[in-house]
C-alpha cells in the first residue's frame, strides 16, 4: 500500500507520456487540450493523496514510539556485503512530507489545467509533472539513501526537463542547463558523503544507520576525534548536496534562473516541494547532524547568510517571478537555520507553512501573469484587485502570512525558528538579528510586490475585455485583464485558507509537529535553552512589530511613487547593486565559467587535438605504411605463391627432420 | 628373382615430384600446370606403393586409390575452371591472371 503513493504519479506519467509521444508529437506541435492529460494526472497525484491520508492515518493509531510502516517491493542488488532493496518507509518525518507534497501536487495539477490551457503540449507537460511527483515521493520515502539519492536525481532531472519546457526560447534552455549543472555540483558532495557513511558504518540504510551511529555516540560519553571528523566530513559532504539542491549559498543562482518554467513549475518544485529536500535531509539524518556542532554552525551560518543575502536582492527585482524567487530563497535560508540550531521541528514546520503560502503567492502570480497575458513586470501592473478580486483576495493571503503577521501560518514556524536560534546552546544573537532583519525586509519587499501589483493605478494601459477566445493576447489598445477560471483559482482559494490556518501546527507550547516527529527527531528540552524564558514573548513582540514596520514602509514608499522613485535615485548606487543581484552570476561568471571554459577549451587543442586525435590518426597512419611495405608480397602471381609454399615446405620438413633431433 | 632397390623407386618419385614442381614454378601455361599437379601426385602415389610393399601395410595402396579417385575429380573442376576463364579473359596464361593482387 506504500508503494501504491510514488507509484500512481508513475502510472499517470506513463500514460500521459504514452499518449504524448504517440499521438500528439507525431503530429506536430498542434494545440491539443489540456483537459484530458490534466485530468489524468491529477487523478494520479489525488490518488496519492488520498492513500497518503489513509497512512497517516494508520500511522496514528500506531504507539508513538512503533510508528514505521515498511515494505520492501523488491531486492534490488546484493554486491558482497552490500544489499540494496527497493524499500519504502513511512514515518512521522515522512508521512509528514508525504502528506504535503501529495496534497500542493494535487492543487497545483489542479490549477496547471487552465494554467496550461493555450499550451501546444500539455500531454508533455503533464507527463513531467507526474514524473516529478514519483520521483518526489521516492526520495521522501526511500528507506535507504541510495533510493533517496535516486528521488533526489529523479527530481534535478524534472527540474531541468520543466524549467526549459519551452526549450525553443535559448534563454530558457539554458536556464534549465544551468539548474542541472549546478545541482550536479551538490550531487558530487551527496554521493561523496554516501560512499564515507557505507566506508564508515557498513550500511545504507537509514535506521540501521541512526542505531550504528546512536551506538558509537553512546560508546563512550565524548566521541573520539576521529570519529567526529569523520562524522562532520560526512555531515559537510551531504550539505554539499542540500545547498545545491536547496539553493544556498553559494549555490543558489539557478533557483531565481529557474523561474523560467511555467510558473505552476515555479509554484510546486522551485518553491514547495524539491527544493525542500534538502531540509528533509538533514532532518532526517539530524542524529548525525545533532552529534557536530561544527557541521551544524556550518549549516546556520550558510543558512542565515542565506536568508538575508537573497531578502536583499529581492528588494530590487522587478519580475514578480523573481521577487518570489528570491524570497523563497530567503525562506530556505531560514529553514537551514532553523536545522542548524538544532531546532528541526522548526524547520520542518516551515517547510510546511512555507509550501503553503509559497505555492499560493506563485500561483496567485501565474494568476497575475495568466490574466495580464504573460506580462511579469510589476511596475507595468497596479490596480488588479478590482480586476482579479479573488486573486487579490488569496494573494493578500499569502502576502500576511509570509510577512509573519499573526495568526497567519508563517508567523508561527519563522517566530520558532527565531526564537531558537536566540536561545538554543547552537545558536547565537548575532544570527538572531540576521534573521530578524531579514523578516523585517520580508515584510517590506512583498508589501511593494503586493502593493505595485494589485493597489495603486494601473500602469497599463487598458484593453476592452472582450469575448473569450477570440482575442486572445494583446491587441493594440491595451491589455484586457480578466480573472482566471473557476480550475485555477479553487486551489488558489484552498491554499489561501491554508495559509491563514496552516501555522496552527506549529503554535509555541502546543507544538503538534514537534510532538508528532519526536520519534524520529529528539524533542527539544527546554532545559537546554540558554535564554530566559519570559525572553520568548519579548522576541515575538519584536518580530511583530518588525513585520509591521516592513509593511508600514514598504506602504509608505510605494503608495507614492514619485517618492519612491527620489528614494531610488538617492540610494542609486546601492539599488543598481541589488538590482544587479550583488553581480554575483558576474562574479560565478569571471572566476568560474571563464576559467573552466578556458581550461575547457585548452584541454581541446591543446590535449585532445595534440595528443588524442593525433595518436589516433598516428594509429591509422602506421597501418597504412606497413601495409604499403607488405603489400608487395601479395604480386597476385600464381608461380610466387607456389614457391612461397615450396619454401614453406622445405623449411618445416627440414624442421622435422633436424631440428627435432 | 631380382627386385628394384626401394631407394631406387623413391629416389626415382622425387625427382618426378620436384620435376612437377619446377614444372608449376616456371610455366606459365595453365592446363601445363595442372599437368604438372598429376605429376606430382603420380610421384606420392609411386611413393605410397612403394612404402606400402616394404612395410607390408595396406594402408598405403588404400591411399592411392583415395588419391586417384580425388585427382579425377580435381582435374575434371579444373578443366572446367580453365574453360571458364579462357571465355572470359581469352588467355590462359598465369602472366594475365593475377586480378587478387590489389
Amino acid at each position: 500500500m506504500l508503494a501504491l503513493i510514488a507509484l500512481f504519479p508513475l502510472i499517470g506519467f506513463i500514460i500521459n507520456g504514452a499518449w504524448y509521444s504517440m499521438f500528439q508529437a507525431p503530429r506536430g506541435r498542434t494545440k491539443a487540450g489540456a483537459t484530458l492529460p490534466g485530468i489524468i494526472a491529477t487523478t494520479a497525484i489525488g490518488l496519492s493523496f488520498v492513500f497518503s491520508l489513509i497512512l497517516f492515518f494508520q500511522l496514528q493509531d500506531l504507539p508513538a514510539e512503533a510508528r514505521v510502516i515498511e515494505q520492501v517491493v523488491f531486492n534490488w542488488m546484493n554486491i558482497g556485503g552490500f544489499h540494496l532493496d527497493l524499500a519504502f518507509r513511512l514515518d512521522p518525518l515522512s508521512s509528514l512530507f508525504t502528506l504535503f507534497v501529495t496534497g500542493v501536487a494535487t492543487l497545483i495539477h489542479l490549477y496547471s489545467i487552465g494554467y496550461m490551457s493555450h499550451d501546444a503540449t500539455p500531454g508533455k507537460f503533464f507527463a513531467y509533472l507526474n514524473l516529478f511527483s514519483f520521483a518526489m515521493l521516492m526520495l521522501i520515502l526511500g528507506a535507504s539513501l541510495p533510493i533517496m539519492f535516486l528521488g533526489w536525481e529523479g527530481v534535478g532531472l524534472c527540474s531541468y526537463l520543466l524549467i526549459g519546457y519551452w526549450y525553443a526560447d535559448m534563454e530558457k534552455a539554458s536556464a534549465g542547463k544551468k539548474a542541472f549543472i549546478v545541482n550536479r555540483v551538490g550531487d558530487f558532495g551527496f554521493l561523496l558523503g554516501m560512499f564515507l557513511i557505507f566506508q564508515q558504518f557498513g550500511t545504507l540504510d537509514m535506521s540501521q544507520l541512526n542505531q550504528n551511529v546512536s551506538a558509537l555516540a553512546q560508546h563512550g560519553s565524548n566521541l573520539a576525534t576521529a570519529d567526529l571528523g569523520v562524522i562532520t566530513a560526512i555531515c559537510l559532504l551531504l550539505f554539499l548536496g542540500a545547498m545545491g539542491k536547496s539553493a544556498q549559498i553559494p549555490l543558489y543562482v539557478w533557483l531565481p534562473d529557474a523561474m523560467a518554467g511555467p510558473t505552476p513549475v515555479s509554484a510546486l518544485i522551485h518553491a514547495a516541494t524539491m527544493v525542500t529536500s534538502g531540509i528533509y535531509m538533514v532532518a532526517r539524518l539530524n542524529f548525525m547532524y545533532s552529534l557536530s556542532p561544527v557541521a551544524l554552525e556550518v549549516v546556520a551560518i550558510i543558512g542565515g547568510a542565506t536568508a538575508f543575502f537573497a531578502a536583499t536582492i529581492a528588494i530590487a527585482q522587478k519580475d514578480i517571478k523573481k521577487v518570489l524567487a528570491y524570497s523563497t530563497v530567503s525562506q530556505l535560508g531560514y529553514m537551514f537555520l532553523g536545522c542548524g540550531v538544532g531546532a528541526y521541528a522548526a524547520g520542518v514546520s516551515h517547510v510546511i507553512t512555507h509550501a503553503f503560502f509559497k505555492a499560493l503567492l506563485f500561483l496567485g502570480a501565474g494568476s497575475v501573469i495568466h490574466g495580464m497575458h504573460e506580462e511579469q513586470d510589476i511596475l507595468k501592473m497596479g490596480g488588479l484587485r478590482s480586476k482579479m478580486p479573488k486573486t487579490f483576495l488569496t494573494f493578500a493571503a499569502g502576502w500576511l502570512a509570509i510577512s509573519g503577521i499573526p495568526p497567519f501560518s508563517g508567523f508561527f514556524s519563522k517566530d520558532e525558528i527565531l526564537w531558537q536560534t536566540f536561545a538554543s546552546a547552537h545558536g547565537s544573537k548575532t544570527l538572531w538579528v540576521l534573521g530578524a532583519l531579514t523578516a523585517v525586509m520580508t515584510a517590506f519587499y512583498m508589501t511593494r510586490l503586493f502593493y505595485l501589483t494589485f493597489l495603486g493605478a494601473p500602469r497599463f494601459k487598458e484593453g476592452k475585455a472582450q469575448a473569450h477566445g477570440g482575442g486572445h493576447g494583446h491587441d493594440h489598445s491595451g491589455i484586457a485583464v480578466h480573472e482566471s477560471p473557476t480550475v485555477m483559482v479553487l486551489p488558489l482559494q484552498i491554499l489561501g485558507v491554508l495559509s491563514v490556518i496552516g501555522g496552527f501546527i506549529a503554535i509555541p507550547h502546543a507544538n503538534w509537529i514537534e510532538h508528532w516527529l519526536s520519534p524520529v527527531i529528539p524533542a527539544h528540552d527546554p532545559a537546554t535553552l540558554v535564554a530566559a524564558p519570559g525572553m520568548e514573548w519579548i522576541l515575538m513582540a519584536v518580530s511583530v512589530i518588525g513585520a509591521v514596520f516592513g509593511i508600514f514602509l514598504g506602504l509608505k514608499i510605494y503608495s507614492d511613487l514619485r517618492k519612491a522613485e527620489q528614494l531610488k535615485a538617492r540610494f542609486a548606487v546601492v539599488y543598481k547593486v541589488l538590482e544587479n543581484k550583488w553581480y554575483v552570476d558576474e562574479i560565478y561568471e569571471a572566476l568560474i565559467v571563464r576559467p573552466i571554459y578556458w581550461l575547457s577549451v585548452g584541454l581541446w587543442k591543446g590535449f585532445d587535438v595534440a595528443v588524442i586525435d593525433r595518436a589516433v590518426l598516428g594509429f591509422g597512419k602506421a597501418s597504412q605504411w606497413s601495409g604499403q611495405i607488405l603489400r608487395v608480397a601479395q604480386t597476385g602471381s600464381l608461380q610466387h605463391y607456389a614457391l612461397v609454399l615450396l619454401i614453406g615446405l622445405i623449411a618445416s620438413a627440414g624442421y622435422l627432420i633436424y631440428g627435432l633431433a | 628373382m631380382n627386385y628394384v632397390q626401394p631407394w631406387v623407386i623413391l629416389a626415382f618419385s622425387s625427382i618426378i615430384f620436384f620435376i612437377g614442381f619446377a614444372g608449376i614454378l616456371l610455366r606459365r601455361n595453365i592446363l601445363v600446370i595442372l599437368m604438372c599437379i598429376e605429376l606430382m601426385l603420380n610421384a606420392v602415389n609411386l611413393t605410397f606403393v612403394t612404402f606400402s610393399k616394404q612395410l607390408h601395410h595396406m594402408g598405403g595402396q588404400m591411399s592411392v586409390f583415395f588419391i586417384i579417385t580425388v585427382a579425377a575429380a580435381e582435374s575434371a573442376i579444373g578443366l572446367g575452371l580453365v574453360v571458364a576463364m579462357f571465355r572470359t579473359l581469352r588467355s590462359v596464361d598465369t602472366d594475365d591472371i593475377q586480378l587478387l593482387r590489389e
